[in-house]
């Protein structure tokens, strides 16, 4: 942030100095979690963990909740939460591979999906920010009833991506430079998340409505059309990710995404971000949620119990968010 | 989409198929195929289908967001409508304990003549089946058992650990003929806390040991695509080698299939189970590294249905000597190989 602009001159500014400094010791501890667990994996698996084949299948498991949570960052920075993400990207899943839009083609599936997603942050930003509900209310309330629309369209059934789609699927299985394309995809919604969060007036407006909305509104800035906005993007986010979980599952089915959200949070949580709002970060999302997967790859390829790995999680979200209260209390005057 | 509109009609065909056979073919409707006859029991040779009192039978079950629990209710429905004399009653399926025990209390208020329930929970829904019975409605439990034997009539269900024995002998067949020692056999579970996966598993690592043979990793995925493809995904990483795979479940196995084919792989033989119509078109292919699936049929609501049909009309099981229906059925895992998948594709339900 160089040159203060009109409207993060009152809001954001002052919280921001500090946020990035923290933010970093932040990021410190994080990528000194990483460096742990890659050590356990390659003392316990040394022949399998630190090969590029297990690599791309971490970024490949990361990827579809990555894009989620790239979109979650963006409304709890914004001083929100969206619980819909999990239900919203199955419905997105479900919509594209219905009968009628398969027979389209795969782009019409594709962007059937973000607009499906989109839409669906629409109402539910709209439902926040001008009808005035409560974030958790709206969005749980579209959780709810996007699994039920989800249910209804599919009739509970899973939906195959048939053959003539056949590309939507190749993004899961073609490979550039040995790494599948959905990774890219993955990487590129991070990179333009970061891009937004930190070069642009819509991400300056985001910390500053997160951070103190009365401030922002003084400052001139549309607080609700924001607000409104930034569920928006998250529903795209979701839709982004259902293409990906229909590349990676070949399907689309009510059943995906199921507590995505909670993961998301989570992630965002360990990376730093605060649950009320004006602070945080793209790269702590991501290397939060890259240490939950790891996790996950560490568990599995050493063939331990899922539920023991349910505990190791728990205490890491409980650990980073004691660490989180500790650098406040230091930092508070 | 042509042949998923084919594949939908084929369903209906097949499902209706398996509910006239279920219904013993004694009507004068012209029969099903001729070729499915051996994967139906052959028609009762009494008068056991030919209307008698009418009966209104209860039909409660779990939310049907998973291939097998859709074809149970669509199987359990088709054959209650092969049937004047019964009337058939189910209630909304749910997923949530609460709201099935309301659902199984409105049928008993209702006093239905029998209540046909596959419970989400046997131990959570033993009290209601209780009651049930206490108040005079003979409760056919289907498949997942109620502890109490005193909650239920008649027991019908799918034999857990003989699925986990009929995959282990396929697989373990496949290796000794090919002369594999040491083998790297990989497991992927459905959820793991259910006995019904411990029982699988526990079948598997029996007929397994017959052969020498033991399963080196297993993990659980949750029954849905997504899962079982996160779980497939990593398991194919842990082991660079494996010669053979079983997976506890076709509806899961979408998302298992799909791992491997992104991870191109096909050294090892794969074995599914439940014997969903995805499967059996996949082993029909012969290309795919799954070679066979190990059968947990949803025809079993069919039975269910007639079972609780000739109870409350006091009827008993005409192939059987004795005067009224047994206390507890449970069905054989089969095996379904390239060989014959032909009979068994028209009771393969959709995932």
């Amino acid at each position: 942030m160089s040159e203060p602009t009109t409207d993060h001159r009152a809001a954001g500014v002052a919280a921001l100095a500090p946020t990035r400094r923290l933010g970093e010791m932040r990021h410190l501890g994080l990528l000194v979690a990483l460096a742990i667990l890659v050590v356990v994996g390659l003392v316990t698996r040394p022949e399998n963990f630190a090969t590029t084949s297990n690599l791309v299948s971490i970024l490949s498991l990361a990827a579809t909740i990555g894009v989620i949570t790239v979109g979650a960052t963006f409304v709890i920075i914004g001083g929100g939460i969206d619980l819909s993400v999990g239900a919203v990207m199955a419905l997105a899943s479900v919509w594209a591979t219905t009968l009628a839009t398969q027979s389209y083609g795969p782009w019409v599936m594709a962007i059937c999906a973000i607009l499906v997603g989109t839409g669906a942050g629409l109402v539910s930003g709209w439902l926040i920010a001008y009808g005035r509900l409560v974030p958790f209310i709206a969005t749980l309330a579209m959780l709810v009833a996007a699994r039920g629309l989800a249910q209804r369209m599919s009739d509970r059934r899973t939906q195959l991506v048939q053959p003539d789609n056949a590309a939507l699927v190749e993004l899961s299985t073609t490979r550039v430079l040995g790494v599948p394309l959905l990774v890219y995809i993955f990487a590129l919604v991070v990179a333009l998340g970061w891009v937004v969060l930190n070069r642009t007036t819509f991400g300056r407006r985001t910390y500053a409505v997160g951070g103190n909305p009365e401030a922002a509104r003084l400052a001139g800035i549309d607080v609700r059309r924001h607000t409104m906005l930034l569920y928006a993007l998250s529903g795209l986010c979701c839709g982004i990710a259902a293409i990906l979980i229909m590349a990676r599952t070949t399907t689309g089915s009510s059943t995906h995404g199921d507590l995505y959200e909670l993961d998301a949070i989570a992630a965002v949580i360990i990376g730093g971000t605060l649950l009320t709002g004006g602070r945080g970060t793209i790269i702590g999302s991501i290397l939060g949620l890259l240490i939950f997967t790891l996790i996950t790859n560490l568990f599995i390829l050493n063939g331990l119990d899922t539920s023991d790995q349910l505990i190791a999680k728990g205490l890491i979200i409980v650990v980073a968010v004691l660490l989180q209260r500790r650098n406040l209390k230091e930092r508070a005057p | 989409m042509s042949e998923n509109v084919a594949r939908r009609g084929f369903l209906v065909g097949g499902l209706g198929g398996a509910a006239l056979l279920a219904a013993g073919c004694t009507s004068n409707e012209p029969a099903a195929a001729p070729s499915s006859a051996a994967a139906a029991p052959a028609p009762a040779a009494s008068g056991n289908d030919q209307p008698g009192t009418k009966v209104t039978i209860g039909f409660s079950a779990p939310a049907a967001d998973h291939g097998w629990i859709a074809a149970i209710a669509k199987n359990a429905e088709a054959t209650a409508k092969q049937y004047s004399d019964i009337d058939f009653k189910p209630v909304e399926p749910t997923n949530d304990i609460n709201q099935q025990i309301s659902a199984v209390e409105s049928l008993i208020a209702q006093k239905v003549n029998a209540l046909v329930i596959l419970p989400n929970d046997g131990q959570q829904l033993n009290q209601v089946a209780l009651q049930a019975t206490e108040a005079g409605i003979p409760v056919i439990n289907l498949d997942r058992v109620f502890p109490d034997k005193l909650a239920y009539r008649t027991w019908i269900g799918g034999d857990n650990y003989g699925m986990g024995v009929a995959a282990g002998h396929f697989i373990g067949k496949q290796l000794k003929d090919k002369g594999v020692s040491n083998p790297v056999i990989v497991e992927i579970q459905g959820i793991a806390t259910l006995p019904l996966t411990q029982d699988r598993s526990k079948g598997f690592a029996d007929a397994l040991k017959t052969y020498g043979f033991s399963v080196t990793a297993k993990q659980d995925a949750k029954f849905t695509v997504e899962t079982g493809n996160q779980v497939a995904t990593s398991l194919l990483q842990a082991h660079k080698k494996i010669d053979a795979m079983w997976n506890h479940d076709d509806d899961q196995g979408v998302g298992v299939l799909a791992a491997i084919k992104e991870a191109g792989r096909d050294e090892f033989v794969m074995v599914g189970g439940a014997g969903s119509l995805n499967a059996m078109k996949e082993i029909q292919s012969g290309t795919s590294v799954l070679k066979a699936t190990v059968t947990y049929s949803p025809t079993m609501a069919s039975s269910a249905i007639r079972l609780a049909r000739l109870v409350a009309q006091g009827k008993g099981m005409s192939d059987l000597v004795e005067n009224s229906v047994p206390q507890s059925i449970t069905l054989a895992s089969e095996t379904i190989t390239k060989d014959n998948v032909e009979k068994y594709l028209e009771l393969g339900f959709e995932s």
